[in-house]
């Protein structure tokens, strides 16, 4: 396999838009190449010196430290250009699609998305379709988007001062949760179809958010989600996060959230160096 | 499988510290309320190693336990999942148990 970016593993990250696709190396950087050569620059050493004492090297570095730094580039990216950046969640089919959908056409907001997904474009394709500019990040075998992915993203997308950066996240209550892109607010949403008990099933990804969307709450007459359960569930997680009771298809609750986004869009763009 | 991500971090942020040497033990401190399977890191270490300095290489991994510090009485408990109640009554907080750590490694 390439050592450089690993991608002959199905452990690539493609990005694609209208135009074409690239990757990204794992230092950050992006290419936009075809993979039709051998990469082979320098990561591997074979040269076995077998020294008979050992030497022990004190790391205590963070295993995620790259993903971490690479977040900080983002952040700083963003901060400079007065952009808000959300990173949404939540397990394949709770809404995360559908409610972008409408909050693209209602927002007025100027706006651009990263969707990630294991394969396809599909989702990239509807959001386009409401006239936002978005790249889909193919993450192939992996689970979740991390920082790289996203920056290669955003330098594709190259959004405009003061815009909001919504990221899609790979439909997942697990690994996302553990790799920070850089984000200025993280949304999780928890659908009303799936039952009251995923923020005590998924902990660490409910207790990470700023933000918890109860979504689909027009099917609440329909159901048996014990929405009191579900709630006093989600606070035993995570005490701190807003909770909205919204429907992409009623439009209830989305008054609220666009205030909620607006009032950070505000703040992050006031934040930026003129 | 975030686990093959955070393999690929451990093998990139040893390799680069062996520079070439052999690289014979690699330990690590992974909490038991990370979040991530010990398992899984140990299958995906012998796949990520293979053709780098760290093929072979003995991999150590300490398992602290959770441990949440309650917002009321202030004691400590063992947690086994991230959130707890105090026989208090109060909140317990996690202060450690979710460390995801490379600690050392030999060569």
């Amino acid at each position: 396999m390439c050592r450089t970016c690993g991608c002959d593993e199905g452990a690539k990250a493609t990005i694609s838009d209208a135009e074409g696709h690239s990757h990204v190396l794992p230092d950050g950087s992006v290419v936009s190449h075809d993979h039709d050569h051998d990469h082979d620059h320098g990561a591997g050493h074979n040269h076995d010196h077998d020294h008979a004492e050992r030497e022990t090297i004190v790391l205590e570095q963070a295993l995620l430290a790259k993903n971490d730094a690479l977040a900080s580039r983002n952040r700083a990216w963003q901060a400079e250009r007065g952009l808000l950046s959300l990173n949404l969640m939540s397990s394949p089919g709770a809404g995360k699609t559908t409610l972008l959908e409408r909050v693209l056409r209602e927002l007025e907001l100027p706006a651009v998305v990263i969707e990630g997904d294991q394969e396809t474009a599909l989702d990239a394709e509807r959001i386009r379709a409401t006239g936002a500019p978005a790249v889909q990040v193919n993450t192939g075998t992996g689970c979740h988007l991390e920082a790289d992915m996203v920056y290669a993203g955003l330098q594709r997308l190259a959004p405009a001062p003061g815009s909001v950066v919504f990221i899609e996240n790979v439909g997942n209550l697990v690994c996302p949760a553990l790799f920070d892109l850089g984000e200025t607010a993280r949304i999780v949403l928890f659908s009303t179809t799936e039952g009251e008990d995923k923020p005590v099933k998924y902990p660490h990804m409910f207790r990470s958010a700023d933000l918890v969307l109860l979504t689909k709450s027009d099917l609440l007459p329909y159901l048996d989600f014990d929405k009191e359960r579900g709630l006093e569930g989600l606070r035993g997680v995570a005490p701190d996060a807003e909770v909205l009771e919204v429907s992409s298809k009623t439009g209830a609750g989305l008054p609220q959230l666009y205030a909620w986004i607006r009032a950070r869009a505000a703040e992050a763009a006031g934040g930026s160096h003129e | 499988m975030h686990e093959l991500s955070i393999t690929r971090n451990i093998v990139s942020i040893v390799a680069e510290r062996a520079d070439g040497r052999t690289v014979k033990a690699v330990r690590l401190k992974v909490g038991r309320l990370a979040g991530v399977e010990v398992e899984a890191l140990r299958f995906c270490f012998g796949v990520c190693s293979e053709g780098t300095s760290l093929a072979g290489a003995e991999l150590e991994i300490e398992q602290p336990p959770g441990l949440g510090e309650c917002q009321g009485c202030g004691l400590t408990h063992e947690l086994e999942r991230l959130v707890g109640t105090c026989p208090c009554g109060g909140r317990l907080v996690l202060v450690s148990g979710d460390e995801l750590l490379v600690q050392s490694m030999e060569v």
